[in-house]
């Protein structure tokens, strides 16, 4: 059976290597990737085609190369260089709607799978701790690319209603953590002081890449309908996250936060969005047993070791563990190590 | 014995120590005092051992320069005093022998391995090498700190008495139901450190979502433990074995005046009832006796409540007329009773969803815990008895 296989935002991060590596996997045909720019590194097995979209042509594509699989994967909160807010709802709804339009007008369309996100459910003190696929946001997200996302869903939801015969598959993704991924959050880790909202301490949860890869092939390949939660098993703290970096944290009131987060958008500087605010005040948890029985996908990190990958690629802080460590054991040295004998000249505690 | 061998023993014994009493002020050398070798006769009358100086033997000499020193007046070495002055200091081994005693004293003769040990965890803490379950839930730091900080408030402050604590099962999933009430949820934390102290188990509380709206106050509820009150939640934990806290009179019952004390308020919708039949946990109804009185509610001030989001803002007889001393809650006596459980896993699942089952297993829960607060009432007697 050959498969043809249309994936969109092709030059991102996720998009571009998920395309090559389903490329080389042998039940699939071809693989066309589809995005505005052409990817910087290379397109490897992936047949690239340079179009927008937003554009009808898409649906052209679509219907002469005989693609019986959609994977959208172009529903992004920053695309690399533009960073405008309104080009992003712009690229990710108009472009979801665009697509969709397109994928129903193509008879031989058999599955979607559209990566969406965990921003889906928003983030309150209403919250429940723990999202499963079938709760919604208690407060819906009113700005940003939580609605985006929300609204892409919407869009997906009706499409699905409108073409039973086609197989959609949504993959609510937690924030994706790895030493090559260029997300709004890995960016906002990798500020020399992490700013906080003083008083919450949020429970993230991240997906390594190679799991969002994985999770991805998976839906592609195996005929799952539904919509799932795909993230690493565990939660970390912020606060515990940023000490695994070694940095220093600067705690401030929300609307300060927020504030900082214009300011940085202002001067163009990535890092902090003041749409993330909520998430580093609240925090989320999904619920990963849909993954695990229905998608039958099972994450090889999980939160904190996703994190460890990327922590290991950064580099670490003033307060890194080697140099506790290295303070520890001077302290017990100082303290006269084993024998209860007091040296004379180490000097009193430090 | 006889009396006459007592008498002969009590007189062996009183004479016995009376030849080496040595008089005061000559450290038992006779005669210092006037430089001279020789003592005076009255010294010499004095001490009866030393009538006359020790000869000049070879043998002995040590011996008797030890008593009575180099003889000769000659000999004498002239005395050096050396200036103590403040700039003087205190030696860095001095230092260090005052900590490790300090350190011997806090933490007993094992304190080498007990401050490796807190060190190890310092650093574990500073580098985020520990681990918190899904719902943010620190053990660590719950039981070295907030545990900790508890004990001597719920031991000596408000005298807490547990009843029934076997009650409590030692493992799986519970839902522990209690009264709410006293202005500020101190009833919850002591609970909390009741069920620590008496089995060993984390109790894990169900809190209103203003709770996890407050800065400081959401990151310590959910690093103890504490969840929203929820029945997604609720049923995760309880599905996770977990003993599960729940205060269903919410701010109605926390927020009531002090002249409706120890009457409950309604209980909710009964959603707790709906989580254990789901789950099939045992429900503990648990009555406390004595948060009412800590901070007596005689006033509110509905329209700054409103203001600033909250349910009420509480006017006790002390509080802001003393200011944050008016923080200082009364110490008033406790007695935190569990109560036998109530199972729900004959029902299945479908009765959850029953209405009228779940009122009545409400209503039986409410009338368990108010019946037990008038027993509790009339035990404790005074308020602030001992």
């Amino acid at each position: 059976m050959g498969r043809v296989v249309l994936v969109t935002g092709a030059a991102g991060d996720l998009g571009r290597r998920f395309a090559r590596r389903l490329a080389e996997h042998p039940d699939i045909d071809r693989v066309i990737g589809v995005d505005v720019t052409p990817p910087r590194l290379g397109t490897g097995g992936m047949q690239f085609v340079r179009a927008d979209i937003r554009n009808p042509v898409i649906a052209k594509v679509i219907v002469r190369e005989h693609v019986d699989t959609v994977v959208h994967t172009a529903v992004a909160a920053v695309a690399p260089g533009r960073n405008r807010p309104g080009q992003m709802k712009e690229l990710n709804v108009i472009g979801t709607m665009q697509l969709l339009a397109a994928c129903q007008q193509a008879p031989e369309l058999q599955r979607l799978v559209v990566r969406s996100s965990t921003a889906v459910y928003g983030a309150s003190n209403r919250n429940p701790s723990m999202f499963t696929e079938e709760m919604t946001a208690k407060r819906l997200p009113s700005h940003g690319f939580p609605k985006d996302v929300a609204e892409v869903e919407s869009y997906v939801r009706g499409f699905a209603r409108r073409r039973p015969d086609v197989h959609v598959t949504t993959l609510r993704m937690a924030n994706m953590m790895g030493p090559l991924i260029d997300s709004t959050l890995t960016n906002y880790f990798k500020l020399p002081v992490i700013p906080t909202v003083l008083g919450f301490d949020p429970r993230m949860q991240f997906v390594h890449e190679h799991d969002a890869h994985g999770a991805l092939e998976r839906a592609t390949l195996a005929d799952v309908p539904g919509t799932f939660n795909i993230a690493g098993d565990g939660v970390l703290m912020l606060s515990q996250a940023v000490r695994r970096l070694g940095k220093p944290t600067a705690p401030m009131p929300a609307v300060a936060l927020g504030a900082l987060g214009s300011a940085f958008r202002q001067a163009r500087v990535a890092g902090l969005y003041s749409e993330q605010v909520p998430l580093l005040t609240f925090g989320r948890g999904v619920d990963t047993t849909q993954m695990r029985q229905v998608l039958g996908y099972e994450p090889v990190y999980t939160t904190a070791q996703a994190f460890a990958e990327f922590a290991a690629a950064q580099r670490s802080g003033p307060f890194a563990a080697d140099r506790v460590r290295a303070v520890e054991s001077a302290l017990l040295e100082a303290f006269g190590g084993r024998g209860g004998r007091v040296p004379a000249v180490t000097g009193g505690e430090g | 014995m006889t009396a006459e061998e007592a008498a002969g023993d009590k007189a062996e014994r009183s004479a016995g120590p009376a030849e080496n009493v040595i008089p005061i002020g000559t450290r038992g050398r006779p005669g210092r005092g006037t430089n001279n070798a020789r003592p005076s006769s009255s010294a010499r009358m004095l001490a009866p051992g030393a009538r006359k100086p020790a000869p000049a033997d070879a043998d002995d000499a040590e011996a008797a320069d030890v008593l009575t020193g180099p003889g000769s007046k000659a000999e004498r070495p002239p005395v050096h005093t050396e200036p103590h002055g403040p700039h003087g200091g205190i030696p860095a081994g001095d230092w260090l022998a005052a900590v490790v005693n300090g350190a011997r004293e806090i933490f007993g003769d094992q304190w080498e391995q007990r401050l490796a040990e807190l060190l190890a965890f310092a650093r574990r803490r500073i580098t985020g090498d520990y681990t918190v379950d899904d719902f943010g839930f620190d053990a660590e730091v719950t039981e070295r700190f907030l545990l900790a900080a508890l004990r001597p408030i719920k031991d000596k402050w408000f005298r807490v008495e547990v009843r029934g604590a076997e009650n409590i099962p030692t493992d799986g999933g519970a839902l522990v139901v209690s009264n709410h009430s006293g202005t500020i949820p101190v009833d919850g934390l002591m609970t909390l450190a009741s069920i620590h102290d008496t089995t060993g188990r984390f109790l894990r509380p169900l809190g209103a979502d203003l709770v996890f709206k407050l800065p400081v106050v959401s990151e310590l509820a959910r690093r103890s433990g504490a969840t929203l009150a929820c029945n997604e939640d609720a049923e995760r934990m309880l599905r996770g074995g977990e003993l599960v806290g729940v205060w269903p009179e919410g701010f109605k019952g926390i927020g009531k005046p002090y002249s409706e004390r120890y009457k409950l308020q309604r209980f909710g919708r009964g959603g707790f009832v709906s989580a254990a039949i789901r789950t099939g946990v045992p429900i503990i109804p648990t009555s406390v006796v004595g948060a009412e009185e800590i901070y007596p509610l005689v006033g509110n001030v509905p329209a700054l409540a409103r203001l600033m989001g909250v349910p009420y803002i509480p006017i006790t007889p002390l509080f802001p007329l003393l200011g944050p001393l008016g923080l200082v809650p009364l110490p008033s006596k406790w007695i935190i009773e569990f109560g036998e459980p109530i199972r729900t896993d004959d029902y299945d699942e479908a009765a959850a969803d029953d209405p009228m089952l779940v009122f009545n297993l409400t209503d039986q829960v409410r009338e368990t815990i108010q019946q037990k607060l008038y027993t509790l009432l009339i035990d404790r007697g005074p308020v602030f008895s001992a």
